[in-house]
């Protein structure tokens, strides 16, 4: 079971925060800290799993990724395969890429709601239950739409994104 | 009126999410500013009778919430009610913000059930469902389970895929939430297996893969359906959670492991993808590793792992190799070149893990090269990892008592080696180590006082507060056993070496405590040499006195008083020589002392003898380096160097003199100070002992001593603790175990006999009523021997008896040295009984908890609990249940004895078994004297089975189960493979 997905940038600013147990804001606040600050003190090209268990307790794993700017780190259990867990990471991204068009930093800083819902369509609580970039995209674009069209007062068009991304 | 018109101007005027992240990220007021207005605009927004209004602000609390970590419990009612909006973007606002921040104590809850139950139920928008799908795999509580139980058995076989593989992700929460559930949706979660749509497939596994990690017994008649996906499934994600599950389901059925093992391993030869060979090896070498072959296999994959360039390839091979490491050690060894090679790797991971394997590695024959290997990466890595280095290092080998340690004195050396290396921080470690081998290996103080000698003279190592502790270990080491060293003159002034002011008072004390002990092994050596000189008597009877007081062994280098007839010219030497500049005379007679001790090896030298002069020169610089401390303010420091002071006052005089009436007074050697000297000498020369965590409890009770009244109290606090016949092992000195508790043995036996005093009779009464022991001493014979029960045999028979003297033992120690021994014997390690506790961490049973007892009772149609909360069951379900309780009619405790009686007759007669699994299908085998006529039955059944679906094997299986109640003792195989 995943207990958590993070992504937070080189400095240590959280993007996106989904802990699939219950957590108070402070505990939030301070798992998010305590591992960035193992993640900032790790080299480049060395593996990409950390010891969770002093951060999380026992039981727990970490991979992390790093791209660009921003750090993907996923906590998960013992019923989770590490290396599939990495592809996770990457099919979360690719999936951001391809919803966003070359996603960057501020793709996922200004899209907040939709960054949820695709992250929520691959991992069901704490389940993977949607591996394929294609479908995850065709799930999201369909969701997008419905919120769209059931918002007939939208003040502030919705791809502020495009304007960042020039 | 007001409160419109603001909420118009709300509306046209509100912030939205993107106005807020934008704001945020200009910074103009700094962002702790901003965000507080943020939220007081958030505060008045949400109360808007806008829905809009409201759901965007409720967006964006969720953003801070979220992202910037404000509490937004304060909100949780707003968030009901845009959750009950119609409009499908304000419910996904409404549902992301109770996910995010609703718990189990939120008091809203109770609100949200029949909101979530019109969503759950909508029939036209799929993404509704889903929304309200996953929010409960967030916030779902036992009540939200069970009102909502229906509506997700309903959903389980939803035509949308998208929704049923929510609705089958969910389940879990719901079992584990509210466990009844299991009775309703499980027989339809199991037909999901047998779904066409890999989605579907993908997410049932991955509940089971959940469940049976929780608790693997209750899913084991499932293992048929798991085979099958296991052998015939082409995707890895559900490949790999099939593994997890067989890997927790072989543990409990050995011949489940025989069928899989070899679709596992031809898994792992034909796979590409490294994610599902890595857990096939998993699966291996943690479950399967009895399987020589698939180990060997596992062991290749693992090599190759190792070999690759990816650092996470690395990490995980020897990840595996750790957990092949306790059965097959033969693994690691193979590896060892390039596990060793790791230990300097740049991922701190892989170092880590290499390290653990390197210590898994570690046996008594290689114990000694490998920590030299190790020393040398420690001495080369940084801070961090040196000192993972040396702490795993320190524990391995100080593991079960010094098991795999054979040679203490490299073991020492080896512990004043690791003291000296730079980024040493052990000190505690060490400093246990020290004292602990110190007390329980007799054999290694001599080395122990050379490394303390070494560490202690040493003036850079006072300046790392690093190794305070180990010496203050040293330095007690040194104190305690000064008569093994070679020079203690030596260790006076390496004890009060101007440096030592750097230490902390408390460990400063410790060096004082030890400067008296050197100096009362000196003065007493003093006298017992210038009494061999002066008087009639043969050195000889001095000697032994000493020798067996001090229990030196055979290879000591003090025997200096051997050779007293040269002191006669130091006696002429004028003691207030040594009044002069003692610095000076500091500074030389160490140099001095320093350079001979390298030299000579021989014992009988001049600067070792005790001389007067050097006596005097002694008492001078202690005088001298330690009169300045009696104006200290801390205690401990301030009563040792009174104590030692008013000593040396009190003894300096009549030294003094002595020297003018030595000739004329031949009872010289009986004047005051001697005794004085000799007294203290006899008390530092106790031996200081381990004590034993149960050495309370040694303490015999004297005769007469009524400690209560009424016994009846008594047995609570005893009644489990076993009061042991005789003292083993205590600080109290041999003398008074000879006196008091020496014939406890005795003592407790005459208690036994006759009992005089008013106490006993009390206790043989209670005794007599009872029929109980409190003061047992039937078990502790076992204790009885555990003074040392040493590895070397030869030693037992002298030592097991408790109430011997020392000094007796001594001898016979030294008597069983001299005898021709092999090579190098392990030395006496002493074992108090109360140290050696090797218990394997019990766990508490499985705990019998209410999911393993539903699936049970589903799965094997055992009644193992009446349910509680029946009555709240939707009549749909209760339905379905009252079918099935008629099916329940074997109690679980007569199906476990089934179960262990069918182990047993499955060892006796496993081809015959075997064979029948072959003709028969997945049913369960019944052994009785009937099983023919029953299998016959069921093979009648099998044609229909074959052409039914899933419902008819639960059918024919619960038919199969009536018979069981006729002959309760009918035996059954749980052989579910096949």
């Amino acid at each position: 079971m995943i207990r958590s997905v993070m992504v937070m940038n080189t400095q240590g600013k959280p993007r996106l925060a989904k802990f699939y147990d219950f957590q108070t804001v402070e505990k939030q606040q301070e798992l998010i800290r305590s591992v960035f600050g193992v993640l900032c003190s790790r080299a480049e090209n060395v593996s990409n799993f950390l010891d969770a268990t002093s951060i999380f307790g026992p039981d727990s794993s970490l991979v992390y990724k790093h791209y660009a700017t921003l750090y993907f780190v996923l906590v998960f259990d013992s019923s989770e395969n590490e290396l599939a867990m990495l592809d996770l990471i990457q099919v979360f991204v690719e999936t951001l890429d391809k919803c966003f068009k070359n996603v960057c930093e501020l793709d996922i800083v200004f899209n907040y709601s939709k960054i949820h819902t695709i992250l929520d369509e691959m991992i069901f609580g704490g389940q993977v239950l949607e591996t394929s970039s294609t479908e995850l995209v065709k799930a999201v674009e369909e969701i997008s739409r419905l919120e769209s069209a059931s918002n007939s007062i939208t003040l502030v068009p919705k791809s502020v994104s495009g304007w960042w991304n020039r | 009126m007001a409160s419109t018109t603001s909420s118009i101007m709300d509306t046209l005027f509100q912030r939205t999410l993107e106005d807020l992240i934008k704001g945020l990220r200009l910074q103009l007021i700094g962002e702790s500013a901003f965000i507080s207005k943020a939220l007081d605009e958030i505060r008045r927004e949400i109360k808007s009778t806008d829905p809009h209004t409201k759901s965007n602000a409720l967006q964006k609390l969720s953003y801070l919430s979220s992202l910037h970590h404000f509490d937004m419990s304060w909100a949780a009612f707003h968030v009901v009610e845009v959750m009950s909006s119609s409009r499908f973007s304000h419910k996904k606002i409404g549902y992301h913000a109770a996910s995010l921040s609703f718990s189990d104590s939120t008091p809203v809850l109770l609100l949200i059930t029949n909101q979530l139950r019109k969503d759950l139920t909508c029939p036209n928008n799929e993404f509704e469902v889903s929304l309200a799908l996953e929010c409960l795999s967030r916030i779902a509580t036992t009540d939200l389970c069970r009102d909502l139980t229906p509506e997700i058995f309903t959903l389980l076989s939803s035509t949308k895929i998208f929704v049923r593989k929510k609705a089958i992700a969910l389940v879990l929460r719901v079992f584990e939430k509210y466990p009844d559930a299991v009775k309703v949706c499980f027989k339809r979660l199991v037909e999901n297996l047998d779904s066409t749509d890999p989605h579907i497939v993908s997410a049932v596994v991955g509940v089971f893969c959940e469940l049976t990690s929780y608790d693997p017994k209750s899913y084991l008649p499932l293992a048929p359906e798991f085979y099958r996906i296991l052998v015939d499934s082409k995707n890895n994600w559900v490949l790999i959670k099939m593994l997890k599950i067989f890997a927790k389901l072989v543990l409990l059925d050995s011949r489940l492991a025989k069928r899989v093992v070899e679709p596992v391993c031809e898994h792992m030869r034909r796979t590409g993808a490294k994610s599902l060979m890595f857990e096939c090896v998993r699966t291996v070498v943690s479950s399967l590793s009895e399987y020589e072959q698939a180990v060997k296999l596992a062991v290749v994959k693992i090599r190759e792992l190792l070999l690759d360039d990816d650092p996470n390839l690395k990490y995980l091979g020897l990840n595996a190799l750790s957990i092949v490491a306790p059965k097959h050690l033969w693994a690691v060894l193979e590896n060892k070149e390039v596990v060793i090679k790791w230990l300097s790797d740049e991922d701190p991971n892989i170092k880590r893990e290499s390290l653990r394997l390197v210590m898994a590695m570690v046996s008594e024959n290689n114990v000694v090269e490998i920590c030299r290997v190790l020393v040398n990466y420690a001495l080369k890595s940084d801070p961090e990892f040196c000192n993972e280095i040396l702490g795993s290092i320190l524990s391995t080998c100080s593991r079960n008592l010094y098991e795999i340690v054979n040679d203490f004195d490299w073991y020492v050396s080896l512990l004043g080696e690791m003291s000296r290396i730079l980024h040493c921080q052990q000190g505690d470690e060490i400093e246990n180590q020290l004292i602990d081998i110190s007390m329980r290996v007799r054999d290694v103080r001599p080395e122990l006082v050379r490394v303390g000698r070494d560490l202690l003279i040493d003036p850079a190592l006072l300046s790392n507060h690093f190794l305070y502790r180990i010496l203050s270990a040293a330095a007690w080491v040194s104190g305690e056993y000064v008569e093994f060293s070679r020079n203690p003159f030596e260790l006076i002034e390496a004890l009060l070496q101007p440096r030592t002011n750097l230490l902390p008072p408390s460990i400063r004390a410790i060096y004082i405590q030890s400067v008296f002990k050197v100096l009362i092994f000196c003065l007493h050596s003093y006298l017992l040499q210038r009494e061999s000189t002066t008087s009639s008597y043969p050195d000889t009877s001095a000697l032994s006195e000493l020798a067996s007081k001090r229990e030196m062994p055979e290879g000591s280098n003090l025997a200096t008083f051997k050779a007293p007839s040269h002191s006669e010219q130091d006696e002429v030497f004028n003691p207030r020589v040594s009044n002069q500049s003692s610095e000076e005379l500091f500074v030389g007679n160490g140099g001095d002392r320093t350079m001979s001790h390298g030299q000579t090896s021989t014992p009988v030298t001049s600067e070792n003898s005790f001389t007067y002069e050097a006596v005097v020169n002694q008492l001078n610089l202690i005088e001298l380096a330690l009169g300045p401390l009696t104006g200290s303010h801390d205690v401990e420091i301030l009563e040792r160097v009174r104590n030692l002071l008013c000593f040396i006052e009190l003894i300096k005089g009549e030294i003094l003199e002595s020297l003018v009436q030595k000739e004329e007074n031949l009872n010289s050697a009986e004047t005051k100070s001697s005794k004085i000297i000799k007294l203290m000498s006899d008390a530092f020369s106790e031996e200081l002992g381990p004590v034993s965590v149960s050495a309370q409890e040694r303490v015999p009770i004297p005769e007469g001593l009524v400690l209560k009244e009424n016994l009846n109290d008594l047995e609570m606090i005893c009644g489990d603790i076993q009061l042991p016949s005789s003292i083993s092992f205590s600080l109290v000195s041999t003398h008074y175990e000879e006196g008091v508790g020496a014939s406890l043995l005795d003592l407790q036996i005459k208690e036994e006999l006759e009992p005089p005093s008013e106490a006993t009779s009390l206790l043989a009464e209670h005794r007599k009523r009872h029929g109980l022991y409190y003061l047992t001493s039937e078990k502790n014979d076992i204790v009885a021997n555990d003074y040392p029960p040493a590895n070397d045999p030869k030693l037992q028979d002298n030592q097991n008896n408790d109430t011997e003297d020392l000094v007796k033992l001594t001898e016979q120690l030294l008597v069983s040295k001299k005898r021709p021994n092999q090579a190098k014997p392990r030395p006496v390690v002493v074992k108090l009984d109360g140290d050696v506790v090797p218990v394997s961490a019990k766990r508490p049973g499985p705990k019998d908890d209410l999911l393993s007892g539903a699936v049970q009772e589903v799965l094997l149609g055992s009644d193992t609990r009446t349910s509680t909360s029946r009555s709240n069951l939707s009549d749909k379900s209760s339905s379905k249940r009252k079918g099935k309780e008629k099916l329940i009619t074997d109690p679980s405790s007569e199906l476990n004895e089934n179960l262990g009686d069918a182990e047993k007759l499955d060892h006796e007669n496993p081809s015959s078994r075997r064979s029948k699994h072959r003709t028969h299908g997945k049913e369960r085998r019944h052994k009785s004297p009937r099983k023919i006529r029953e299998e016959r039955e069921e093979n009648g059944q099998k044609e229909k089975k074959k052409s039914s679906h899933h419902h008819a094997r639960h059918k024919t299986r619960q038919r199969a189960e009536v018979p069981l109640n006729v002959v309760s003792e009918t035996p059954v195989i749980p052989d579910f493979l096949l």
